[in-house]
């Protein structure tokens, strides 16, 4: 059995332990040894119920780490009977330690550390190679954030939309490597998806499978960042997005719309455009705009602004512009990109090197700055 | 082995000998550039000798306590009259002639025209960490 399908018996190993009457924290420790028991005496001869042996074991570690603890006062306590294993999955448990991990007491990276380590199942190595800190850092924040929430009762109602915000924060990490990040919060999305059909959960799930479809073409093989419009589309990933576009039809058919399917609408309208000049720059303007309804985001207005400058002419874009708040990140490269559209390439050299100035990424800063240099170039020759 | 940190700064350094702003060259230029670096940090991954390289962003903010109780006070960016590091690498080498002559070849980065820039860097050495010495 490999250790990726061993990760996803993770959330309801945890939840059974749970159950029984283990805190938090606790289960979740005991879990971990049991999953580093399972890799190493496991080998190609997995026990029949997996999850059970791994509730068996962990269960047997919790106690044991109770006794270590409780020795001295009282002996006796907890010792009494072991349950059977049973099945030990019950999706409404899994469901809550979703919650729990992204528990709003909890800051946002806190709750992205805790949920790969209890619903993703993934090591605190793991997850501090993933997000490029020592392990020791990383090991710090988990503990912190299981102490936050060890006060919190299980059966306490949680947010989905919490959960999607802190699958989404983990989608866009994405790094790759021991981890990939982005792969792994689809393998959770659509987990939960699966477990609670919130339309939102399946917007998020069309989201990150759309996007993730691109991903290949959006950089080269030296690293360098490729433009929407000048990706070889050949690259993208045709079966994913398939299946993001019927997750997505399905999620809008309940006719409950929100952020995440209306961006997927808009991914789902670029990915559609065999060549970048047929994509339906109209509609997507219509998804912008219902999309700036329904968060009243400025992101949401500045992206909208590319799109107008696509659908109606670089004017009317840069009129779509002119009310938003120019400290917003990559306002002044949209600015720089609409007035090259708009035959100003003086104007747009010196708003790219500004851009490039205030870029977020070395490869974004790259870009831009071979932007101004390339319209710089042109103004010479 | 002894650790050098290799600083590279927008300002406060001399002025480089090819000095043209990066959005004055040509994009192949500015692509040339970046392939330098990088076969320049893979390299000394190949040799043993890289530990870590980070570019920063030139925003930048000056931070002091204020005293019990009360916020951190905070100025800048004195964007005109400050030191900014653009980046910098960190590289665990033999001896000081290997860190200088490393931070020479990192200065020959081309620039406009395809031309090595001949920009400043600053090698700084770490001190060591306290505690045992290892005789022989």
């Amino acid at each position: 059995m490999d250790e990726a399908r061993l990760r996803t018996l993770t959330p309801s190993v945890i939840s059974a332990l749970v159950r029984r009457g283990a805190d938090f924290a606790a289960a979740e420790d005991a879990v971990q040894d049991a999953l580093v028991e399972a890799v190493r005496g496991w080998g190609d001869e997995p026990p029949r119920d997996p999850a059970g042996w791994l509730v068996t074991v962990a269960w047997r570690r919790f106690l044991d780490a109770v006794r270590a603890d409780t020795t001295r006062r009282h002996r006796e306590v907890r010792v009494e009977g072991e349950p059977p294993p049973g099945p030990g999955v019950s999706v409404d448990d899994t469901l809550q330690l979703y919650f729990l991990c992204a528990h709003p007491s909890l800051t946002p990276a806190s709750a992205v550390a805790l949920t790969l380590r209890a619903v993703g199942g993934l090591t605190t190595r793991q997850i501090a190679r993933a997000y490029l800190v020592p392990e020791a850092t990383m090991a710090q924040r988990i503990s912190r954030a299981k102490k936050t929430v060890s006060g919190v009762r299980f059966h306490e109602p949680g947010d989905v939309a919490t959960v999607l915000r802190v699958l989404y924060l983990v989608f866009n990490e994405g790094h790759s490597g021991d981890v990939d990040l982005a792969a792994e919060a689809i393998r959770l999305t659509r987990q939960l998806a699966a477990m609670t059909r919130h339309e939102e959960a399946a917007g998020l799930l069309a989201l990150m499978l759309l996007h993730h479809a691109r991903r290949p073409a959006r950089t080269d093989p030296d690293g360098r960042l490729v433009p929407l419009a000048e990706q070889d589309r050949g690259l993208w990933d045709t079966r994913m997005i398939a299946e993001g576009v019927d997750v997505l039809q399905a999620a809008l058919a309940r006719d409950r719309l929100g952020e995440f399917q209306a961006q997927a609408a808009i991914a789902a309208l670029h990915a559609d455009a065999q060549a970048a000049e047929e994509t339906d720059w109209v509609q997507i303007v219509e998804w912008y705009d219902e999309l700036v309804r329904l968060t009243d985001s400025p992101v949401a207005r500045l992206n909208r602004a590319v799109a107008v400058g696509e659908a109606d002419g670089a004017r009317a874009g840069l009129t779509a512009l002119a009310g938003l708040d120019p400290a917003l990140p990559r306002y002044t490269a949209v600015a720089a990109y609409l007035h090259e559209r708009d035959g100003d390439p003086a104007t747009a050299a010196r708003l790219y090197a500004d851009a490039a100035r205030s870029a977020a990424s070395l490869p974004e800063r790259d870009h831009l700055t071979r932007q101004a240099a390339r319209l710089n170039a042109d103004h010479k020759g | 082995m002894a650790k050098y940190l290799l600083l590279k700064h927008y300002r406060g350094a001399p002025e480089a000998v090819n000095d043209v702003p990066m959005d004055q060259w040509r994009p192949e230029e500015v692509t040339a550039h970046v392939q330098y670096m990088n076969d320049f940090a893979a390299r000394l991954v190949g040799t043993g000798e890289f530990v870590d390289s980070q570019a920063l962003s030139p925003e930048g903010t000056f931070v002091r306590y204020d005293g019990e109780g009360r916020p951190p006070v905070t100025d800048g960016p004195f964007a005109e009259t400050k030191d900014l590091i653009a980046g910098w690498m960190v590289i665990d080498v033999e001896s000081h002639e290997r860190a200088l002559e490393l931070a020479g070849e990192l200065s020959a980065a081309p620039g406009a025209h395809g031309k090595p820039i001949h920009e400043w860097l600053e090698v700084r050495p770490f001190l060591a960490h306290q505690g045992v010495t290892h005789c022989g």
